[in-house]
């Protein structure tokens, strides 16, 4: 096919409405929650890919159709690994979450206690001019150390 | 070149295994390199002098990189100092490291590698493999200064250090990258050769300028180099004396022939020089550690060397050559004498040594013919070169001859009174201090010392042996290098200097209390700056580090949203034309999709949720099928039915409902706000975006003409997949089973605690409720 491969604008809506899902669900604090906010946007994110490719045609397949009548086969390759990457994605997330779970007994997302106590702090807690030592006490006098040249 | 320069490193790298066997023979091993540098230099003198000995390496030739190096006059006195003191400060370090020191073996790679490096250096004629080897004199200067790391001064004063001199080296690269763009190569000599002009060249300027100034301890950056004095003897002369300081001078020395009549390069080096000349002669006049003196003096004599440098003018340049030269001479002796004092009379305190010209008569000769030099008496090289510089500023004349000439004078008789307090503190008798006890160095010791004192005073006399690099380095002319010039201002000049000097010494006492009041103090200023930035890097990271990840995605999301947004918005035409639909079909499955997206969003059950995304996941599949991509929907149905069965395997673990604590209604409506105006942008994004494509990409038109004989598939997605991409396919079903061994290993660490063969896992890390829930 030739001309213009503009997307059309129900696709458009559909790809943006998916985006809209998946960005809210990932701000959430439920780890099931932001999973299934990737999930949302690894859908939007394949179809974009396919879609891309042009308006619909013949399948790519030699013999159905002209080079004119048929999709553009490269995006919808990339796309399908797409698809399986985010599958392995998903289930790697689930179990995490539900490790998560069975750990601490939710699948919340806690702030991380340590950054929360950095904020509140107004002094570097150590300093490159004052680091801590341990070898002071033995003070080796440098002239100790050598040995006598003759 | 190069291979002179490998050499080093590789020798370097191998000397731990002779430290093994002897350490002394280490240092003996290690001096060997330099010295045959430091001959194949002089056999080469010819052609040095001449045009230049050149070689070049590519490095990454499509970039253009190139390691070139090149011989002259400037990088051969240069030689002679890194190779010539290197190796005589070598054999002091036999003498000095005993054979059961523990920093000996470590010393002794560390200072061969920086003897190679410092070649490098010195030989470059790229600013960007000088860059490189800039930078490596830093990090052998650092881990030098440190040693073993255990003390808390030499680490403190390694990190000070390493700090100012790179922060200055980072400014120079940019100032390199400006240079060599504005001149259209990096190779030195051409851009000396022929200098750019522009407003790129005076930025570059100043940030060159910067990175030579933080190396050779310039106003306000010196304080590092005192502080490094914590390091060994034979590492304090040999870097932080005669050569890696004057990484500094030599840069201006290389650049000024094609920059020096620009105010913008003559200025700051001669302001900055003569200042720290005059601070650091005055600051060397109170220091009771006799290695602080000589630190201090070494930084009022680069200064002196800066102007000399930076200045322009031919005889300036003659003198910069001898003094360059004379200051390597008498300051390596004078610190290994330091050392060999400290040896044998265990103190470099000058309050606490008594005597010494009487115990140790030998090494009082050296240091009086070293101290002369640097003092400037004839008939040394320190003389030869300081009566040059006063004619070149004399005889220049004008407001800024004499301005230089004067502030010359009074750092010369600071340096003549710092010369006389060495010498008294070191060796004379002291009333109300018993002579201190000393033993006699071994002839290790002496004889380096020696060697480059004598050196010095050779030179001095056989001036048209340093006359001839010199007048390389400097262009030919009536003036030469000499002894005497006759009577005139500048004999006058030099008698002024060590009169003035003496008269300053004699009233000690008075100096000494003066000189407790400095006028400022630029160590507090590095500590201040580095405390300030600790407290900025505390603030700064509160701030950043927040500790959310809800932050952390939406902070993502907003750079998303700004910088493509706008660009999009403005940048991109909106096409015209645009269709509603391709196929009716589309309408009422993008519908579907769309309400079950939404419908997710608002589920609270967590059954429910995972279902309305197998709504999504279908719908989609039922999109490809109408966009003309069969293969693509077989994969979203059967990836979705896999995925649906492996949630409800999980869901049946956890609560029924979403368990997160309610957020305040306003972040709620900002998160909803933040996603849609993301999800509008990526849409807007899309449709603008697929405007610019007009036709089948010629890649996918190879792909389709070669599937069915090339890879034997009618399907082209088949093909392109198993055979012309099969490298992405293959990192696909890695990718698969990584995934695949962190699912197993998470669910089987869990059964694992389920059987109890493990102590409690449960740690209490959840919210306070789960923690009652543990309690209760």
């Amino acid at each position: 096919m030739t001309g213009p491969t503009t997307i059309n604008l129900a696709m458009a809506v559909t790809v943006g409405v998916l985006y809209t899902a998946g960005f809210y669900l990932l701000l959430q604090r439920s780890l099931m929650r932001v999973l299934i906010g990737v999930v949302v946007l690894g859908h939007g994110t394949n179809l974009l890919l396919q879609i891309a490719g042009g308006p619909p045609g013949r399948a790519p397949i030699v013999g159905t159709g002209t080079a004119e009548t048929i999709t553009d086969p490269l995006p919808q390759a990339l796309a399908l690994t797409a698809v399986v990457i985010t599958f392995a994605l998903t289930t790697y997330l689930l179990a995490l979450g539900y490790r998560s779970f069975v750990l601490v007994g939710h699948d919340e997302v806690q702030d991380d206690v340590e950054d929360r106590r950095i904020a509140t702090q107004k002094m570097p807690s150590a300093s490159l001019d004052d680091d801590q030592d341990h070898t002071d006490e033995d003070h080796t006098d440098e002239a100790a150390t050598r040995q006598d040249p003759s | 070149m190069l291979a002179l320069v490998l050499a080093h490193l590789v020798v370097a790298a191998a000397l731990p295994m002779v430290s093994a066997r002897s350490r002394r023979a280490a240092f003996g091993v290690a001096a060997i390199l330099p010295a045959l540098t430091l001959a194949w230099a002089l056999a080469n003198a010819g052609p040095a002098l001449g045009p230049g000995l050149t070689s070049t390496t590519a490095w990454a030739p499509t970039l253009g990189l190139e390691l070139s190096f090149r011989l002259d006059a400037l990088a051969l006195a240069m030689i002679v100092l890194v190779s010539g003191i290197g190796a005589v400060i070598l054999v002091y370090a036999m003498g000095y490291f005993g054979p059961t020191s523990e920093d000996a073996t470590r010393s002794a790679a560390l200072l061969l590698t920086f003897a190679g490096v410092m070649l490098g250096l010195v030989l470059a004629d790229d600013l960007l493999t000088l860059y490189v080897f800039w930078e490596l004199t830093s990090v052998t200067s650092f881990l030098l200064v440190g040693q073993s790391g255990e003390k808390r001064e030499n680490r403190r004063a390694a990190v000070q250090a390493l700090l100012v001199t790179v922060l200055g080296g980072l400014a120079m690269l940019l100032g390199f990258v400006l240079l060599g763009e504005a001149a259209g190569t990096y190779r030195i000599s051409e851009i000396v050769a022929a200098p750019p002009t522009g407003p790129m060249v005076t930025a570059a300027l100043p940030l060159i300028l910067l990175g030579a100034f933080t190396k050779s301890a310039q106003l306000p950056f010196h304080p590092w180099l005192p502080a490094a004095m914590v390091a060994p003897t034979p590492v304090s002369a040999y870097l932080h004396a005669a050569s890696m300081v004057k990484a500094g001078v030599y840069l201006v020395a290389r650049l000024s022939p094609g920059f020096s009549d620009l105010a913008v390069w003559w200025v700051p080096v001669v302001v900055a020089g003569l200042g720290t000349m005059l601070i650091g002669g005055w600051r060397a006049l109170h220091q009771t550690d006799l290695k602080r003196v000589l630190a201090f003096g070494t930084v009022s004599q680069l200064g002196f060397l800066m102007v000399l440098f930076g200045a322009g003018g031919r005889i300036a340049a003659l003198g910069g050559i001898a003094m360059l030269l004379a200051h390597g001479l008498f300051k390596a002796p004078l610190f290994m004498i330091v050392g060999a004092v400290e040896h044998a009379a265990g103190s470099r305190d000058l309050r606490k040594l008594s005597g010494l010209r009487t115990s140790m008569p030998g090494l009082a000769v050296a240091a009086a013919v070293a101290a002369a030099s640097m003092a400037g008496l004839p008939p040394l090289l320190g003389f030869v070169g300081k009566e040059t510089a006063f004619e070149a500023f004399l005889g220049e004349g004008g407001v800024r001859g004499w301005a230089i000439a004067l502030g010359l004078l009074a750092g010369s008789v600071l340096t003549a009174a710092y010369s006389a307090r060495f010498l008294w503190g070191t060796f004379a008798a002291k009333p109300g201090v018993a002579p201190t006890p000393v033993h006699a160095p071994g002839p290790l010791t002496t004889a380096p010392i020696w060697l480059s004192a004598a050196a010095g005073l050779a030179l001095g006399i056989a001036y048209p042996l340093v006359d001839a690099p010199a007048e390389a380095y400097a262009g030919p002319g009536e003036y030469h290098l000499a002894l005497w010039h006759g009577l005139g201002l500048p004999l006058l000049f030099s008698a002024i200097a060590i009169g003035g000097g003496l008269t300053v010494h004699v009233l000690r006492t008075r100096v000494d209390r003066l000189a407790k009041h400095s006028p400022f103090d630029a160590q507090h200023g590095y500590e201040g700056a580095i405390a300030g930035l600790e407290r900025v890097a505390v603030v700064v990271t509160g701030r950043v580090q927040v500790g959310s990840l809800p932050a952390y995605l939406a902070t993502i999301i907003v750079v998303v949203v700004v910088l493509i947004g706008p660009a999009t918005l403005f940048g991109g035409a909106w096409p015209v034309g645009q269709p509603l639909y391709h196929s009716i079909i589309q309408v009422p499955l993008g519908l579907a999709v769309a309400v079950a997206a939404l419908a997710v969003v608002k589920a609270r059950r967590r059954f429910t949720a995972v279902l309305l995304v197998g709504v999504i996941g279908y719908g989609v599949a039922g999109l490809f099928i109408v966009g003309g991509a069969p293969d693509l929907a077989l994969a979203q149905f059967l990836v979705e039915t896999l995925s649906l069965v492996a949630f409800v395997f999980v869901l049946r673990r956890l609560p029924a409902h979403f368990t997160e604590q309610p957020s305040p209604r306003r972040a709620q409506w900002f998160r909803a706000g933040l996603a849609a105006v993301g999800g509008t942008v990526v849409a807007g994004v899309a449709v603008v975006l697929s405007a610019a494509r007009v036709a089948p990409s010629s890649t996918s038109a190879d792909f389709i003409a070669l599937a069915p004989d090339g890879a034997g598939a009618d399907n082209v997605i088949a093909a392109i997949l198993v055979d012309f991409r099969a490298l992405d396919t293959v990192g696909e079903i890695g990718v698969l089973f990584v995934a695949a061994a962190g699912v197993a290993s998470l669910v089987l660490a869990t059964r694992y605690d389920r059987k109890g063969l493990s102590a409690s896992v449960e740690s209490g890390q959840g919210s306070p409720r789960h923690e009652e829930d543990l309690v209760g």
